[in-house]
């Protein structure tokens, strides 16, 4: 019983861990290869989630529709879903990216952090959008009917692997492609890659669209895992800060950097909330998470001061040709 | 409409207080410090501790709602924070200086540093809101049916007068020149003999003074809860831009401005959406006018 | 002995070499010009000495001490003072504020010596409450200069003293760098108008692709037929 309860406990970590995984990988693409200082994740995260939603839920009839708002509700199975949820977080990043992407990099770090502000703050008061602060409920669980319940989560961790693994093979080929050399070469010194004669704008364009419709993936697949969403969880410190963390601790300009970021960064957030449950006073408990924030934020600056390159490190160029 | 503007003004000192200090650092140590907020969030519960222990002694001095003791605390706080924002530059961000890294990596530390300082908060206090006094806060009724609680009026004759301690800093200091003469230009300052390690040092100090007595200005004019700060970061960014960074004077009329934007724009549309007025006024600096309204040295 | 030794100093950012084995002497009392095509290495041999960079091989001395490599502080506090190019005042800044900055680490008689600077330059005197950036290009160049001379300086580095400026102000630069000299400072000029800094100047260097290529008395160089033809423009 009690394996069983220890591997429920790791699937559920590597679940999370793993979609988790998929925003490191969106943001790799955003600050690691292009470096777009983007810290408004949590929009593109938000936008995927409830896009996912209102596509997959029915529009609420009956005696349900005086509780719920919904502005639409498809009714779509869960790909479509996630489809849907890539392709609007990827719209909203090209309308952010027309009006933004020439601005200074740490201008464009402040207006990101508005903008995840301004989205937050849109889904929680406009209630005929998405049920305002209460949220949508009732998400659906893909191919839920395969096994008992208790099991699910095996196969969620499959799904959601199987994005994780799709997306991280794209994300390779694309580097490695002549595409990618130029994102490199931007990223590097834009003076010389706009003398060159290729448009700066556009390429930085196409990977903020790319990198925000990954994270809208992302957002998808947190929604049907979580099944219950509201504006409240995408907050700076779960929708942004601790991607960042995550990509920082890993090894930025590394895909698989990326991803290592993400299973030991919520490692350790999901194995200190293990410990700090056992040890610490009854009183305390419920300041638990904070102790564990602050190991985060601690863990952010202690990867600058001693080890700017994380874990893995950037990955070799490929090639240093253009 | 007269009462929205009022009340603009009042929330706007303290907005400004924050931009002013932020608007030194970024102009200074050349870095969006994201922690600014926090160290707002840290003056004002720095400043709880004092008036939570000695309160009761203290009485009420006038028609304020609060005594002696949160003099005291003003000290404490500024103490704290500007403690604080030293030890952070110390120990974090000279040695990632010293390394010449970007801009962006710094603001990314400040990013871990206000964390820190936020879980701190949350550990000791927890999430609820807190006051600094349970007393009624009666409002007292002025011509044009302006209605204003007299800790109000505090608030901004506080926030004036220390803006004019700083603007008396700045302009009749050899000191306060020399920061001056820093932001505007610091290899020039550093060829003058300058020592701008020691001009960083008392940045912080004064930057985190402020926020600290923003902070507690925000206490006393409303509540206090953990996030109370980082909800101010955009609001004083906003400031600090339409000011021109760097400018001390941009960012109190900045601060002003955004202040009175906010308080009018409830007239239209829901109070929630503030922050949204602050951000919109931000794009428009950014997309427009990125050096500010006044200019600005740094960058653009 | 001279004032100002640099021998056989090698400057270079990472793996790229400015400057290779660059020697000069500066004499108390003169006024020294080292010109140059663009890129040469001028600019760069002013800031290692002063200390913005640091030489890889080779040694700077000022008045007998070794100052290789000092940093640009502890350079003033010995009595050597420099003019950047560029961004070389306090925009923000008023006039005199500017002199008061130049003049931060006197121990006192900041006033004095700003009185002194205003007697050089007049001009300024009227406009002493002027934000810098409010002024002309010529009188934020006075400024400039005359933040310079608030420490007294026994040797000042000028680089390109009269770039950007019209040349009404390019005439009126050049004649006050002859009145600071004949009032006791030595100067050591970098220049791209190599005929204006040839015609006050005592001696000079010609600096090219990194290395030495010509030097002495300012009349000489002046009549040489290669230095007229290259850097004169015939």
């Amino acid at each position: 019983m009690a394996i069983e309860g220890m591997l429920s406990f790791v699937v559920s970590f590597a679940v999370v861990a793993t979609i988790y995984a998929i925003f490191s990988l969106g943001l790799n693409v955003h600050w690691g290869y292009t470096g777009l200082f983007n810290f408004g994740v949590a929009a593109f995260f938000s936008l995927g989630a409830y896009t996912a939603a209102l596509v997959t839920l029915p529009k609420p009839t009956g005696v349900y529709a005086q509780y719920v708002d919904q502005i639409i509700g498809l009714n779509q199975p869960f790909l479509v879903g996630v489809i849907a949820a890539g392709v609007v977080a990827g719209l909203v990043a090209l309308l952010i990216g027309l009006l933004t992407l020439r601005l200074r990099e740490d201008y464009l770090a402040i207006a990101t952090i508005g903008i995840a502000e301004a989205v937050r703050l849109v889904l929680d008061n406009e209630e005929w959008l998405a049920n305002g602060a209460n949220g949508l409920v009732g998400i659906r669980a893909p191919l839920g009917s395969l096994v008992a319940p208790a099991y699910y989560n095996y196969v969620y961790l499959a799904i959601a692997a199987a994005f994780l693994v799709a997306i991280y093979i794209l994300l390779e080929r694309g580097i490695r492609s002549p595409w990618g050399r130029v994102l490199r070469a931007v990223r590097e010194d834009e003076a010389v890659a706009e003398a060159s004669g290729k448009s700066v704008f556009r390429y930085k364009l196409q990977a903020l669209v790319l990198g925000a419709a990954i994270m809208g993936i992302g957002g998808a697949l947190y929604a049907h895992q979580v099944r219950v969403i509201a504006p409240s969880d995408f907050n700076p410190l779960f929708g942004t800060f601790i991607i960042w963390v995550m990509l920082i601790v890993g090894g930025s300009g590394n895909n698989r950097g990326a991803i290592l970021g993400a299973f030991v960064v919520w490692g350790i957030w999901a194995g200190t909330e293990a410990v700090t449950g056992r040890i610490l006073p009854a009183a305390l408990e419920s300041r638990a998470p904070f102790v564990r924030f602050f190991l985060i934020g601690l863990l952010l600056v202690l990867v600058l001061l001693l080890r700017p390159r994380g874990i893995l490190g950037e990955e070799k160029q490929v090639s240093k040709l253009m | 409409m007269a009462e929205l503007v009022v009340f603009g003004l009042i929330l706007g000192s303290i907005i400004a207080l924050g931009a002013i200090g932020l608007s030194l650092t970024y102009g200074i140590l050349r870095f969006a410090n994201f922690s600014h907020g926090d160290l707002m969030t840290l003056g004002a519960y720095t400043a709880f501790l004092v008036v939570s222990n000695l309160g009761a002694s203290g009485g009420r001095i006038g028609p304020l709602s609060f005594g002696w003791p949160m003099v005291l605390a003003f000290f404490a706080a500024m103490a704290v924070a500007g403690a604080v924002a030293m030890a952070a530059d110390r120990l974090v961000y000279q040695r990632l200086r010293r390394r010449r890294i970007s801009p962006i990596m710094l603001a990314i530390a400040s990013l871990g540093v206000a964390i820190m300082v936020r879980s701190v908060i949350y550990m000791a206090w927890g999430g609820d809101f807190r006051f600094y006094t349970d007393a009624l806060r009666p409002a007292m009724l002025l011509p044009l049916g302006i209605r204003l609680r007299p800790d109000e009026v505090f608030v901004f004759g506080m926030a004036a007068g220390l803006v004019l301690l700083v603007y008396l800093f700045l302009e009749r200091t050899r000191m306060g020149k020399a920061l001056r003469a820093t932001a505007d230009n610091p290899d020039l300052a550093r060829i003058s003999g300058i020592d701008t390690e020691r001009m960083i040092l008392w940045v912080w100090a004064i930057g985190g003074g402020l926020a600290a007595m923003a902070g507690v200005l925000l206490g006393i004019e409303s509540q206090l809860r953990p996030e109370m700060g980082w909800s101010f970061l955009l609001p004083l960014f906003a400031a600090v831009l339409l000011g021109g960074i760097g400018n001390p004077y941009g960012a109190l009329v900045g601060g002003l401005t955004i202040g009175v934007a906010q308080q009018v724009s409830t007239y239209f549309l829901l109070p929630t959406y503030k922050p949204a007025v602050a951000f919109a006024i931000l794009i428009l600096v950014l997309l427009f006018r990125p050096r500010g309204i006044f200019g600005s040295r740094y960058g653009y | 002995m001279s004032l100002l030794a640099v021998d056989g100093v090698v400057v270079g950012y990472g793996a790229m070499d400015v400057l290779h084995n660059v020697s000069i002497e500066v004499n108390p009392g003169e006024i020294v010009s080292i010109i140059g095509p663009n890129g040469s290495g001028k600019s760069t041999l002013m800031k290692a000495i002063f200390g913005l960079l640091k030489p890889k091989q080779g040694a700077v001395l000022f008045n007998g001490d070794d100052i290789t490599g000092l940093p640009p502080h502890k350079v003033v506090r010995r009595g050597l003072c420099y003019v950047p190019q560029a961004e070389n005042v306090f925009l923000s800044l008023t006039v005199q504020e500017n002199l008061e900055m130049g003049g931060f680490i006197l121990n006192g008689g900041v006033r004095e010596r700003a009185e002194l600077v205003y007697g050089l330059f007049p001009d300024l005197k009227g406009a002493q409450h002027k934000r810098v950036g409010r002024l002309s290009g010529g009188q934020r160049q006075m400024v400039a200069l005359g933040r310079s001379l608030m420490l007294e300086p026994r040797l000042l580095l000028l680089d390109e003293p009269s770039a950007g400026l019209s040349p009404i102000y390019v005439d009126s630069i050049f004649q006050r760098v002859l009145e600071i000299n004949q009032s006791g400072v030595t100067i050591l000029i970098v220049e791209q108008n190599a005929r204006k800094a040839l015609s006050i100047s005592h001696r000079a260097y010609v600096l090219a692709a990194g290395e030495n290529r010509h030097q002495g008395p300012a009349a000489d160089l002046l009549a040489n037929e290669e230095v007229r033809r290259a850097y004169l423009g015939g």
